[in-house]
């Protein structure tokens, strides 16, 4: 018997609404559709409103894991526009804390692909020790979030000596539990048994669809910015590209731990290398006309930002392509074998963010399936007249 | 004096009142353990160390609004909680705690009561399977159809696994078979690998990790239970407490030398024996990861029939040596 079964907007393997719809023939699926459009905030077109450092704070708030690799996108991109470089110190102290927050960011991974295979002690210890770096990012920034360190030509805080110190220790104490994890997750039997040979994207699958990130690097395809274009201080810094050819989620899981280690690495580099000097630089209030692509390698994969200035304090356009939504066909296509068991795991194991992805909204009827694009103002109208026809709710009874 | 007895029976010891009081703290203990192993608190605020937490969380579930689908069969889905409950408690009344003679059976120890404790504990999987048919949504329905593969998978291994020790004590009554491994505690050695795969099959017959595939939250939502709410789901949850109970306080008496010494010092060896049998099932619990329902069955019989089958082997092998 085919039927269809609704992943989604709401579903607790979901930590925010997409719809996932999955034909099933009992346990096992024939086709997965996915739709988008459930968390979209018009983030870009609020950018066409606000100025350049205002704009800094606003794209921070494009993702709530990532939010470093956003802003530190968009600041790519509007120094290139303005022609300035930011000092080395202070782009140490970014990269920095790009580093850590892809710490934090595979660390989580770990913990959710844990929980999504019903492997919650997996989820407690790694959420436990991801605080080590939870507590370093909000010494260093102030903020365990969004972390607001960075400033257009530099970063906002300085590091003293005392903070180096306690980064050391803290990536110490981390590598120790990486490895430790590196051993579980690749070891467990009832865990690698869940994971291995599930979601298999091979290869050429990647590169035809693609895919970003640990995805990409999974099938084998080094794919990493920091390596290809190395911006910014990667250049100066000695670190690999993880992959693995085992094209499943297990390789996933293999590839985002051995990235934690490179990270350590990284992390540890930078703190060694640190240069004195100020750490930002002065930047002018307009930006010269003209348009650029920026890129940077986010801890899902690669960001990218598209930025236009027609030479005022403001954007024309800020395009905004997040890794998850560079990775959806690979996800399509990864979700299409398997069974019912595996759609959590697959889908976790792009790391999705999907309030990240959401670029547009395209209403589609329950009952007709026909799309259409409705405006803001419109979409409320229709919801108010919806609410005043409803008929009045029962509520809910008190039993005793 | 036999009807006080007979109603003390039901209603006090072993019956409803202990399995509810002592299921719950069964449960805390599970929640504490499954919560310390995972570097967590567990529950610590509702009474002294968080032991009412459980009674808390019942209380307050049958306090919640219940809603019954418009599409669900209602007389199924109203009934069924209370009648899986009740199966429960009628198999806690069979453990051979107190209230038997060994040498007169009785209705709550009798020859062959091993298999009826058995056929009961097996109910609750069939009533499961009919709550999540008759609640006829999609996640309840492959829930249901979950249990019922699952059921195929585990139920053979844990009846030869529970029988290698029956054989051997040569008895179908829990209270016989309990008193020949007190009176030869050495022979429990032998029956140690069926107590492994006794374990490992009751831990897929309670749905808990890695077998909580039937309602495997991040698959298939609420799974088997998706539309249960309030007072039923509380029903559920307690029956699947008291069958935590009634299983391991089968293992206990069947593997580990039952409950001897009357009411009170038997009392002391349930409480110690079922408590490390639950011990035993959170460790499984926190330890694994939830397999999927093709591994459970291949688990099941490639492993622990084939081994359950050499374990009743060893055992008619041993009982020729010993006779």
């Amino acid at each position: 018997m085919k039927f269809q079964i609704p992943i989604g907007p709401q579903h607790p393997a979901l930590k925010e609404p997409i719809s996932l719809r999955m034909t099933v023939e009992g346990e096992v699926i024939v086709d997965a559709d996915i739709r988008l459009g459930y968390n979209h905030r018009g983030v870009e077109k609020v950018a066409e409103e606000k100025n350049w450092t205002q704009n800094l704070y606003l794209s921070e708030r494009i993702c709530g894991i990532c939010s470093h690799s956003h802003s530190t996108c968009y600041v790519q991109g509007v120094e290139k526009l303005m022609d300035i470089a930011p000092p080395p110190r202070g782009m140490y102290i970014r990269y920095l804390v790009s580093e850590l927050e892809r710490v934090h960011s595979h660390l989580l991974w770990l913990g959710v692909a844990g929980h999504e295979a019903g492997f919650d002690s997996f989820f407690m210890y790694t959420w436990r020790d991801r605080e080590v770096v939870m507590d370093l990012l909000e010494m260093i920034t102030g903020n365990r979030v969004h972390y607001a360190i960075n400033a257009v030509g530099g970063v906002r805080r300085d590091l003293d000596d005392l903070q180096k110190a306690k980064v050391l220790e803290g990536v110490k104490i981390l590598r120790e539990r990486s490895v430790y994890y590196f051993r579980i997750g690749a070891s467990e039997p009832s865990f690698v048994a869940r994971i291995a040979g599930v979601g298999v994207l091979p290869l050429e699958k990647a590169v035809a669809l693609c895919a970003v990130g640990p995805t990409a690097r999974a099938s084998g395809w080094a794919r990493d910015v920091r390596k290809e274009d190395p911006y910014a201080v990667y250049g100066e810094l000695e670190f690999d590209v993880p992959t693995a050819d085992t094209c499943d989620v297990l390789g996933r899981v293999v590839v985002r731990v051995k990235e934690l280690l490179e990270s350590y690495k990284l992390i540890e580099q930078m703190i060694h290398k640190l240069p004195e000097g100020p750490i930002a630089a002065k930047v002018p209030r307009k930006a010269k006309p003209g348009e650029v692509v920026s890129r940077y390698e986010a801890p899902r994969g690669e960001n990218l930002h598209y930025i236009k200035s027609n030479g005022t304090d403001k954007p024309e356009r800020l395009k905004v392509r997040a890794p998850t939504l560079a990775n959806y066909p690979a996800t399509v296509e990864m979700l299409r074998s398997g069974f019912i068991a595996d759609i959590p795991l697959i889908f976790a194991a792009i790391d999705p963010c999907i309030c990240c992805a959401e670029r547009a909204v395209v209403l589609t009827s329950a009952r007709s399936g026909e799309e259409s694009i409705v405006r803001l103002g419109d979409l409320r109208r229709q919801a108010l007249e919806r609410h005043q026809k409803a008929p009045l709710k029962r509520n809910a009874v008190w039993p005793f | 004096m036999a009807v006080l007895r007979t109603l003390l029976y039901l209603f006090v010891y072993p019956g409803l009142l202990f399995l509810f009081a002592y299921s719950t703290f069964c449960e805390w203990f599970d929640r504490k353990v499954f919560a310390r192993l995972q570097n967590r608190m567990g529950p610590t605020h509702t009474g002294s160390f968080g032991l009412l937490q459980p009674i808390a969380d019942f209380i307050k579930l049958l306090a919640k609004e219940d809603v019954v689908p418009a599409a669900a069969d209602k007389g199924l889905f109203r009934v069924l909680p209370a009648f899986g409950l009740a199966v429960v408690s009628a198999a806690g009344l069979l453990l051979p705690v107190w209230n038997f003679d060994l040498a007169v059976p009785s209705f709550t120890s009798f020859q062959g009561d091993l298999i009826v404790l058995l056929y009961l504990l097996s109910l609750p999987t069939l009533i499961i399977f009919l709550a999540a048919w008759s609640s006829t949504n999609y996640f309840s329905s492959i829930g249901g159809a979950r249990v019922l593969t699952m059921l195929f998978g585990y139920e053979v291994p844990l009846f030869l696994a529970v029988l290698s020790p029956a054989i051997l004590a040569g008895s179908w009554r829990l209270a016989e078979i309990a008193a020949f491994y007190q009176a030869k505690p050495l022979l429990i050695l032998p029956n140690l690998l069926a107590f492994a795969i006794a374990v490992v099959a009751v831990q897929a017959k309670l749905e808990r990790c890695p077998f909580d595939i039937p309602h495997a939250e991040t698959e298939i939502v609420g799974g088997t239970f998706t539309e249960f709410s309030g007072k039923k789901l509380a029903l559920f949850r307690l029956m699947f407490d008291i069958e935590m109970v009634v299983s391991s306080g089968l293992l206990a008496a069947v593997f580990l030398g039952g409950f001897p010494g009357g009411a009170l010092v038997g009392f002391a060896h349930l409480v110690v024996k079922t408590l490390f049998v639950i011990f035993l099932l959170s460790l499984i619990r926190a330890l694994t990861s939830r397999i999927r329902i093709d591994q459970v069955v291949t688990l099941a019989w490639k492993y622990l029939a084939p081994l359950a089958v050499l374990q009743l082997l060893i055992i008619i092998l041993l009982k020729g040596l010993l006779s």
